[in-house]
């Protein structure tokens, strides 16, 4: 029953976040308006895109981004107007620089870095695992020495 | 050689935390400014004082300025309003950008404030506000004599503030200026 309430809740949020009604005077502009809307941040409100946040910066900016849509801007031009005044901060997926490269390349890199420690461990592991087995077989002899010993006293 | 391997975590530990705890000086809100060291753009607006009269960048060309976004709805301007009439009264030439706000509250505003503004941008849409990067008031801008935004301050601007942002490069662009 809490669970309903509270999930009740959540979604009521988000249904008041997108009641806002905007006027296209083409439909496939509607597709476009929403994905910039998804993909881009709200510069007050730190984690919230420009959809789901109803700050008041935020609804200028999803005006802003309709406006230029009617204009016949690109996705990019309208992504490169917003970021030349606020900043990279508000690409939620930021671009490839020298500041970000590190980011981006980071999950390959650590990748990378697992692989080769996976394969220095199994070289390593390899002559541990050969010096053991032949301890081992030095015990077995020595096992079987004693073992056969007992058997001979039998 | 294996010895000192079991230090490698302890080294990766101290390492993340002397990121973290530089980390935790840096205020979140403060967003990277991408028009410091660009050109105060161009506008055309109606000021405050009446409809009739336009102002543009034209009109404090040649001055080393204080760009001050504010608004009634603000509260934080009211905290900073005494200081920017602070700074007038010693010299400072401030402009206004009055931002999303209504003209007559905004002009009894400062009929009871004081004003320290050399004129006010009436700017009900918060029009330049976009082209400036505003998302919030009160912001302060510093613009040099060439038109150039040389600083940024999101917040009030405070003695504090002004001391350690806003003087050395202040004096330093007035000074050259003469």
């Amino acid at each position: 029953m809490r669970l309903a309430v509270f999930f009740t809740l959540c979604f009521s949020v988000l249904v008041f976040a997108g009641a806002e009604v905007v006027e296209f005077s083409e439909e496939s502009l509607r597709s476009r308006y929403q994905d910039l809307v998804e993909e881009l941040r709200c510069p007050k409100c730190q984690n919230q895109n420009l959809a789901d946040s109803n700050s008041p910066i935020s609804k200028d900016l999803r005006r802003e981004i309709q406006r230029m849509l009617e204009e016949q801007m690109s996705d990019q031009e309208i992504k490169d107007y917003l970021k030349s005044r606020y900043s990279e901060f508000i690409l939620y997926r930021p671009e490839v620089n020298k500041n970000t490269w590190l980011l981006w390349a980071s999950p390959v890199l650590i990748v990378l870095l697992g692989g080769l420690i996976v394969a220095r461990h199994r070289r390593q592991a390899k002559p541990m695992e050969s010096k053991g087995s032949q301890e081992a077989a030095n015990d077995q002899r020595r096992l079987n020495a004693l073992l056969g010993d007992e058997e001979n006293q039998q | 050689m294996n010895r000192l391997a079991l230090f490698v975590p302890l080294a990766l530990f101290a390492g993340l935390s002397l990121v973290l705890l530089l980390g935790l000086d840096k205020d979140p809100t403060e967003l990277p400014s991408a028009l410091v060291g660009e050109r105060f753009p161009a506008f055309n607006f109606p000021s405050l004082k009446t409809e009739q009269q336009f102002v543009s960048e034209q009109d404090f060309k040649g001055d080393v300025v204080l760009v001050n976004v504010w608004a009634t709805w603000c509260f934080a301007c009211r905290i900073e309003h005494p200081k920017l009439n602070a700074l007038s009264a010693s010299g400072v030439k401030i402009i206004g950008l009055n931002y999303k706000d209504q003209r007559v509250e905004a002009q009894a505003w400062l009929a009871e404030r004081g004003n320290p503004y050399q004129f006010n941008i009436f700017d009900p849409q918060g029009q330049l506000g976009i082209d400036l990067g505003v998302y919030g008031a009160p912001e302060t801008f510093l613009v040099d004599a060439g038109g150039i935004i040389r600083h940024r301050r999101v917040g009030v601007v405070d003695d504090r503030v002004w001391d350690t942002e806003f003087r050395a490069l202040y004096d330093q662009l007035t000074g050259s200026e003469q």
